[in-house]
């Protein structure tokens, strides 16, 4: 039975043994009596894509961060003329969104002038802008990676003293975690200085392709914009060069996903040179994270090997097998080339030809950052926001108030700037502190809570669904629309068809596999079906090995998406209950031209 | 190397001449990629060695000097005996064995032993590119066997005087030799699935897609509308299916020897896709070579041969302009001159899906 609205905020249960859950998020981040008129009244959706399960307490920092710095560059900055940001809630620990539209004409006018030259001065100077933009978040990663959390000494230096300086150590480590935080909050305003204003001018290219030709595929229009040459790819081309460099030494049978055993086969000249070229290109390239990033136990490359030492395997494989494993970049473009002509020539006037050169040129212009700045962000910035993290937790384990380095990430932000002063006051006074008691049981609860809340299914959306879906945004990174909304209302349990978004073309049928994190990749074999929550860029390998992709969530233009068609194999996202739905060895055919999947 | 004979699929413009005007539109369309059934024409040349006959060619100009056009019996039995002297003189045994080499080169590739073929005349005059020899000429279909196909390919030459053409040049003041003839020999289609495809989304116009109506057997059961077909919409770009609606088609009609006959499907055939995804794409690929070739979008009538081998199978039946959205006026997308900065704020207080279609 189709609903025709999802279930109150203030209505959804608390799951057994979560209770008190709300002391884990900030108090500005809950549905709460105070606005509960407001909050009742708007339609509410949760970002499974980047936060599909229950976040920690220090897991939420970010999803704060992310989307203020998303909405101020809508609401302040570039007056996005019919758009405000995106509020957002926590509610059983994962985060609920709802765009804030501007209704009435005489401000949306008001806001346009102002729009027009803000945005304008960008897409103007986009090129110039961008390459200053990767300056500075390199700047910002530099920094980040000088943070030093280490222990306060039993007494200070004696150069402390003697230079006059009049401050100290625990004076230093405050000043560290505030600066850890400004610079945490800075990675994500930057990665928002752009991406709004690139979306825009990606979906005025989209917009005017549909008008066009109703009936165009939506990855027809994304394959016509993508790049070439993305840094988001380079790290699985630098292990493929790795596989060849391995090859080359003799070392092919060295590899596999045990980490201990590469090792110790690589425990020669051959491999130490083998090492050597791994060393030159890890940092940046394997500041890669097998997860969204976003959850602190997602691991990069760099963390946890035994990810890339498998991929390298697998592609050992293949070269041993005598298959190319090259990108076929001359391919690649001279498929885009034709796919522009041939739209092009299909138009029926010059002027459209005309309008269309020029709006694909500007699409063109803002993509590599759009497709660049997860790299930049979400795998380098965030790689070494949790290195920090971990050396922070660790240190804390040595002062007693942890009992282990990940504790940290039970503790809110701004309770660690309590932790700290704890820590430094009683350093200061020679007394012991408080925090050493006070922390681990509290932690522990909390622990349980988070675990707790993972068990529940949150519920897709709530509040009562919009006529019509209209906020650009939304529909562009989160692929919401009128359709999908419906689509979440009447899926009942048990269906055998789920709808998606066509995201990447042709049809498949296999085996499926349900993998939930990085941690399953390894099981998936060759000829499945790969179904999971999202996908994350740095799966990439093992999209040589599957025929297709489905997935909870996400639009044509998710991580996800991209990858599926880089690497040819059919993609239905944006499913919502995909791995609901399928079970591993479940028979499924995936249609990735019509957005279906059957179970067969 | 044949001297007589010219492939449908070897055409080239300096052929012109020789084969005809039909069949070099035959082979015209092969080298833009819509393929028409196979088969070859039997050049001008083959004719013409009938005037090396100088008894035959007496004869016949004395029964032409003789006749009295205000006569129709008198006219029409001059006809017949002029038809039945070029029937049965000794043809070239060079052009017969060539006519037969060549047949036998059809049937092979059709993977068949007597491949049926369709026989057409071909009249030319080289002198009167804008003559018009409309019904002066002669088809014959379902023509198997080599000496059938010679006794046709005969039976098309005497076609030059059938007693209406001859009235024509009479009438014309064309002189008679004027009139060459080449004789086009092609495999009749058989049907395993056929249908229509429109060059656009006859649903909205839209330009980028090819919609595609498929059934089982021949082409009538989809055109008459007995059948609900297989839908397909194709991107003609991403040559991907878009969308596809599979139907229970529950009759079909098919080639029994010359007849065609209507016969119900049997039950596990009937909701069982007719084309696999690569023939749609095949198809849809083919329709919009037509529309490229033609300059306008295109009504195509199509078939999927049985005998040819995949990849040659899909064949082009007929083409013909589209007449609804063709006729629309053409009006530019964007009512302005491109502005990125307006076209973008337009966008975004007014994106797609909230503006009338």
């Amino acid at each position: 039975m189709a609903e025709s609205r999802f279930p109150s905020p203030f209505d959804v249960p608390t799951p057994e043994g979560a209770e008190g859950w709300e002391e884990l998020y900030t108090y500005s981040s809950l549905f709460s009596e105070g606005r509960r008129q407001y909050e009742e009244n708007r339609f509410w959706f949760w970002d499974s894509m980047h936060w599909g399960w229950a976040m920690s307490p220090w897991d939420a920092t970010h999803l704060e961060y992310a989307i203020a710095s998303l909405s101020q560059y809508n609401t302040r900055h570039y007056l996005i003329p019919p758009a405000n940001g995106i509020d957002y809630r926590v509610l059983n620990g994962v985060p609920y969104f709802s765009p804030v539209t501007i209704e009435d004409g005489p401000t949306i006018e008001g806001r346009v002038p102002h729009f027009m030259e803000r945005a304008g001065h960008y897409f103007m100077n986009w090129d110039d802008l961008y390459a200053a933009w990767l300056v500075k978040v390199k700047q910002n990663i530099a920094e980040m990676e000088a943070i030093d959390f280490s222990p306060l000494p039993e007494m200070e230096a004696t150069d402390i003293v003697t230079s006059g300086r009049g401050e100290g150590t625990g004076w230093d480590l405050q000043e560290q975690y505030h600066k850890f935080k400004d610079l945490s909050l800075r990675v994500w305003q930057y990665h928002f200085e752009f991406l709004n204003l690139g979306y825009a001018a990606y979906l005025d290219f989209f917009g005017f392709c549909k008008a066009a030709f109703p009936g165009i595929p939506d990855l027809a229009i994304a394959k016509m914009v993508a790049g070439i040459e993305v840094d988001l790819f380079r790290p699985n081309e630098e292990l493929k060069n790795l596989a060849h460099k391995a090859m080359d030494l003799g070392l092919a049978d060295a590899f596999s996903a045990d980490v201990a055993a590469v090792e110790a086969a690589l425990d020669s000249d051959d491999g130490r040179q083998w090492k050597e070229a791994w060393a030159a290109v890890e940092s940046p390239w394997f500041n890669f994270s097998s997860g969204t990033g976003f959850y602190y136990y997602d691991k990069t490359w760099l963390q946890d090997r035994s990810v890339p030492y498998g991929f390298i395997a697998d592609y050992i494989a293949k070269l041993k097998r005598g298959e190319d494993i090259s990108r076929p970049m001359e391919a690649v473009v001279a498929e885009r080339d034709r796919i522009v002509t041939e739209y092009s020539e299909l138009l029926q006037t010059d002027e459209d030809r005309a309008t269309f050169q020029g709006k694909l040129g500007l699409a063109r212009t803002v993509f590599p950052y759009v497709e660049n700045h997860n790299f930049y962000i979400e795998h380098w910035s965030m790689s070494v926001f949790w290195k920090k993290s971990r050396e922070l937790g660790a240190m804390l384990v040595k002062e007693g108030f942890f009992t282990q380095a990940d504790d940290l990430y039970y503790v809110k932000r701004d309770e660690v700037d309590e932790l700290l002063w704890d820590l430094y006051s009683a350093w200061a006074v020679g007394a012991p502190p408080a925090g050493p008691t006070y922390w681990p049981p509290k932690i522990a609860r909390r622990r349980q809570i988070v675990e707790a809340l993972k068990k529940a299914k949150p519920p897709k959306a709530l509040g009562e669904p919009p006529a019509i879906v209209t906020e650009p945004f939304t529909i562009m990174l989160w692929g919401v629309t009128s359709d999908s909304v419906q689509t979440w209302l009447g899926s009942a349990e048990g269906t055998d068809q789920l709808t998606g978004m066509a995201a990447s073309p042709g049809t498949a049928e296999g085996p499926a596999r349900v993998v939930y994190s990085a941690d399953d990749i390894g099981d998936v074999r060759d000829g499945e079906i790969l179904v999971a929550p999202i996908t994350a860029p740095s799966w990439a390998p093992v999209f040589s090995k599957i025929k297709g992709t489905v997935t909870d969530i996400g639009g044509v233009m998710s991580h996800a998406a991209i990858v599926c068609r880089e690497y040819g194999i059919p993609a239905v996202t944006g499913t919502a209950y995909g791995t609901r739905e399928i079970k591993t060895g479940d028979m499924i055919r995936v249609d990735g031209n019509a957005g279906t999947v059957t179970k067969l | 190397m044949a001297d007589y004979i010219v492939w449908f699929d070897d055409y080239t413009d300096s052929d012109h001449g020789r084969v005809g005007g039909k069949n070099a539109s035959l082979g015209t369309m092969i080298r833009a990629g819509l393929p028409v059934p196979p088969g070859f024409a039997v050049s001008t040349e083959a004719y013409h060695t009938l005037r090396e006959h100088s008894e035959m060619r007496s004869k016949v100009n004395r029964a032409l000097h003789d006749v009295d056009f205000n006569d129709p019996v008198g006219l029409r039995r001059a006809s017949e005996y002029i038809r039945l002297l070029i029937e049965e003189v000794e043809v070239d045994p060079r052009i017969d064995l060539e006519i037969r080499t060549a047949y036998e080169a059809l049937c092979e590739r059709c993977g068949m032993d007597e491949v049926p073929v369709a026989v057409r005349s071909s009249a030319t005059a080289e002198d009167l590119p804008d003559a018009s020899f409309a019904g002066q000429q002669d088809t014959f279909l379902w023509v198997k066997g080599a000496e059938a196909v010679v006794e046709h390919v005969r039976r098309c030459w005497s076609s030059i005087f059938t007693d209406r053409a001859i009235a024509y040049r009479h009438a014309m003041h064309h002189d008679h030799e004027i009139i060459s003839m080449a004789v086009g020999v092609q495999k009749m289609v058989d049907p395993r699935v056929a249908g229509v495809a429109f060059t656009l989304n006859p649903h909205n116009g839209d330009r980028s897609q090819v919609a595609i109506d498929a059934s089982w057997g021949l082409g009538e059961a989809v055109v008459s509308g007995e059948v609900t077909p297989d839908n397909f919409l194709v991107d003609k770009v991403l040559r991907e299916i878009v969308r596809r609606i599979i139907s229970p088609k529950t009759i079909e009609y098919r080639v029994n020897g010359e007849q065609v006959e209507k016969v119900d499907v049997e039950p596990e055939r009937q909701a069982v896709q007719c084309l696999s995804d690569g023939e749609v794409v095949a198809v849809a690929m083919m329709a919009r070579r037509a529309e490229k070739y033609y300059g306008k979008p295109q009504d195509v009538e199509w078939a999927i041969d049985k005998h040819l081998p995949e990849g040659e199978n899909v064949i082009l039946l007929q083409a013909r302009p589209e007449t609804v959205w063709s006729r629309k006026e053409v009006k530019p997308i964007s009512q302005e001159t491109y502005d990125p900065m307006r076209s973008i704020v337009s966008t975004l207080i007014s994106p797609l899906h909230t503006r009338d279609p």
